[in-house]
């Protein structure tokens, strides 16, 4: 089985090679380096993350911050630990079995706002309340956040499959410090998206269009300062995997010593948060960086070359032998760097007590739009800046 | 095995392409999609929220009727000869109604996308592939794209790499 596996990976490989005129991954020209590392670990900017397995002890490649919520205004405040750094998206959602703070709730006509919020893995259901948000020194005063997995509002047929406790979450909440202020859109969220709702009771909800300012805010955003992104720094993982890892969240941009872009090279979205990843000859123009996504995931195993895992694996890679691999990508504005990574045997990874990977990869889906997400692995080692959307950078940039 | 298919993909993606650039039609106002599973006829009074215009294209043994929401969400529904959407697929900055979607099929995803969960505890994009139902689901907030097939349903000479 094994050795048919390793034939029809060669088969395959050859025919790219024929098909393409290409060599594989080493071809991609090189147009910046990324900067030496250096880690802050002080500042009233700097947040301790880490990449531990989370709450529930089960949660590979998942960066880990504390949160602190207060009553708008006061300083009835409580600070949620464990909860998921995600540069994919933006605003703070906090299980509701880990809140015993009395929010504001946010109400239209009169009725309470319950937010449906889309993930590729799976929605997050619960109303939207008002909070001062806190992280480091930072603080934002207002923010509209989601509580989820709230029961007061469980209408039948709205919401599919949410993942509303920390079993499901493996997290007991996620902040979003993404590309955008808003989570949803701009100007403002349809009412054809069934994003937010108007629940006039228990069980009826009404899909309702949200103004953006009243949308789950970017906490970052909102910030006094230090407000225009994050930089996350993690350390690179020695011998592929660690039991954990300790780095920090950065607030701000070129606003302190601690933060500035130095050499990193800008990387700029589109305004759907994509840039462009070419791997094996190929641009792939939906591809992003998002550290809320638990490994490398890119393109299936007949673009990749490298074998999927079989059984309960099935979807992550698992090459008989670690993968080293290439890939380039391209900001809007033209700006291009290579990235080279590797790739290891997934089965063998989850077998490990260990929690951060920095080989561990997947699929990302077997029909077009092939694309590259490059998940937290590409953190390891290396500063990643995310720009928040600003007059200069219209749909926010990553760096690094 | 990996070196035709890699082949006919980009053979069917191109052939397909052309075809549905060729077949395009004039647009028409249309306020429902068809659900995974069901029979064309009785969709077009299938009323819903995504607001938009159709476009229908034939295409070798299936046609395709594609939806532009107002508010960017793009479905497309895979139709055969016969009348069955046999697969659909989607692109924009939220996903759209599984429920309305995959029709009968939205208990088999439900299930499924449960079970994902439960066998590794993470965030990454959803591969359904059951012998009754494949579902693919992928992007980010504000990009999200998938399609979900019956495998049992693909008419002759269709490949499950044309529901894009």
């Amino acid at each position: 089985m094994k050795n048919l596996r390793v034939l029809s990976a060669c088969a395959m490989f050859l025919a790219f090679t024929l098909l393409q005129g290409c060599g594989g991954g080493s071809s991609s020209k090189s147009e910046s380096t990324t900067p030496t590392q250096t880690i802050s670990s002080s500042g009233g900017n700097v947040a301790p993350i880490s990449v531990n397995g989370g709450p529930e002890g089960n949660y590979p490649d998942a960066a880990f911050v504390s949160v602190t919520v207060c009553v708008p205004g006061t300083s009835n405040c409580q600070t949620i630990d464990n909860v998921l750094v995600d540069t994919g998206s933006s605003g703070l959602r906090v299980l509701s079995s880990m809140m015993t703070l009395p929010l504001p709730q946010q109400t239209s006509g009169g009725n309470p706002v319950v937010e449906c919020f889309p993930f590729v893995s799976g929605n997050t259901w619960g109303p939207v309340q008002t909070a001062d948000v806190e992280m480091a020194s930072e603080k934002a005063s207002s923010v509209p956040i989601q509580v989820i997995g709230e029961t007061a509002f469980n209408p039948s047929g709205v919401c599919t499959a949410p993942q509303d406790n920390v079993e499901s979450l493996g997290a007991n909440g996620i902040v979003g410090v993404g590309l955008f202020a808003q989570d949803c859109n701009a100007p403002s969220c349809p009412a054809s998206a069934d994003v937010y709702y108007d629940c006039a009771s228990a069980t009826s909800c009404t899909a309702i269009t949200e103004a953006a300012t009243q949308e789950v805010q970017n906490p970052v955003s909102l910030f006094a300062t230090d407000n225009n992104g994050v930089i996350l720094e993690l350390p690179a993982v020695s011998g592929g995997e660690e039991a954990s890892l300790s780095g920090s969240l950065v607030f701000g941009i070129g606003t302190q010593s601690n933060n500035a872009l130095g050499g990193a090279t800008i990387y700029t979205a589109n305004d759907e948060g994509n840039f462009t990843t070419t791997y094996n000859s190929t641009a792939y123009p939906d591809s992003f960086i998002d550290s809320g996504s638990n490994g490398y995931y890119f393109l299936d195993s007949s673009l990749s070359g490298i074998t999927e895992c079989t059984g309960n694996e099935s979807g992550f890679y698992c090459p008989v032998t670690t993968a080293n691999a290439s890939a380039t990508n391209q900001g809007m504005s033209g700006t291009s760097g290579a990235v080279s990574f590797s790739i290891a045997d997934a089965n063998t990874l989850f077998d490990s007590s260990d929690y951060a990977f920095s080989d561990l990869g997947g699929i990302s889906g077997t029909s077009a739009p092939y694309y590259f997400d490059w998940g937290l692995p590409f953190f390891f080692g290396r500063n990643v800046y995310t720009g928040l959307q600003n007059a200069t950078y219209p749909d926010g940039y990553w760096a690094y | 095995m990996f070196f035709p298919v890699s082949i006919l993909r980009r053979l069917s993606q191109t052939v397909s392409f052309g075809l549905l650039a060729a077949c395009f039609a004039g647009t028409t106002a249309l306020t429902a999609y068809a659900a995974l599973g069901g029979d064309i006829a009785s969709v077009q009074a299938d009323q819903v929220h995504m607001r938009g215009s159709m476009r229908t294209s034939k295409a070798t043994g299936y046609s395709v009727q594609e939806i532009q929401g107002a508010q960017g969400l793009l479905v497309r529904e895979y139709v055969s000869n016969a009348g069955k959407v046999f697969g659909v697929a989607w692109q924009g900055p939220w996903p759209p109604d599984f429920r309305q979607l995959l029709g009968g099929y939205f208990d088999q995803y439900v299930q499924a996308i449960k079970a994902q969960r439960t066998a590794h505890v993470g965030r990454r994009p959803v591969l359904i592939n059951q012998p009754g139902l494949v579902i693919e689901v992928g992007g980010h907030p504000r990009s999200f794209f998938g399609h979900a097939y019956v495998p049992g349903m693909l008419p002759e000479g269709v490949h499950a790499e044309d529901i894009q």
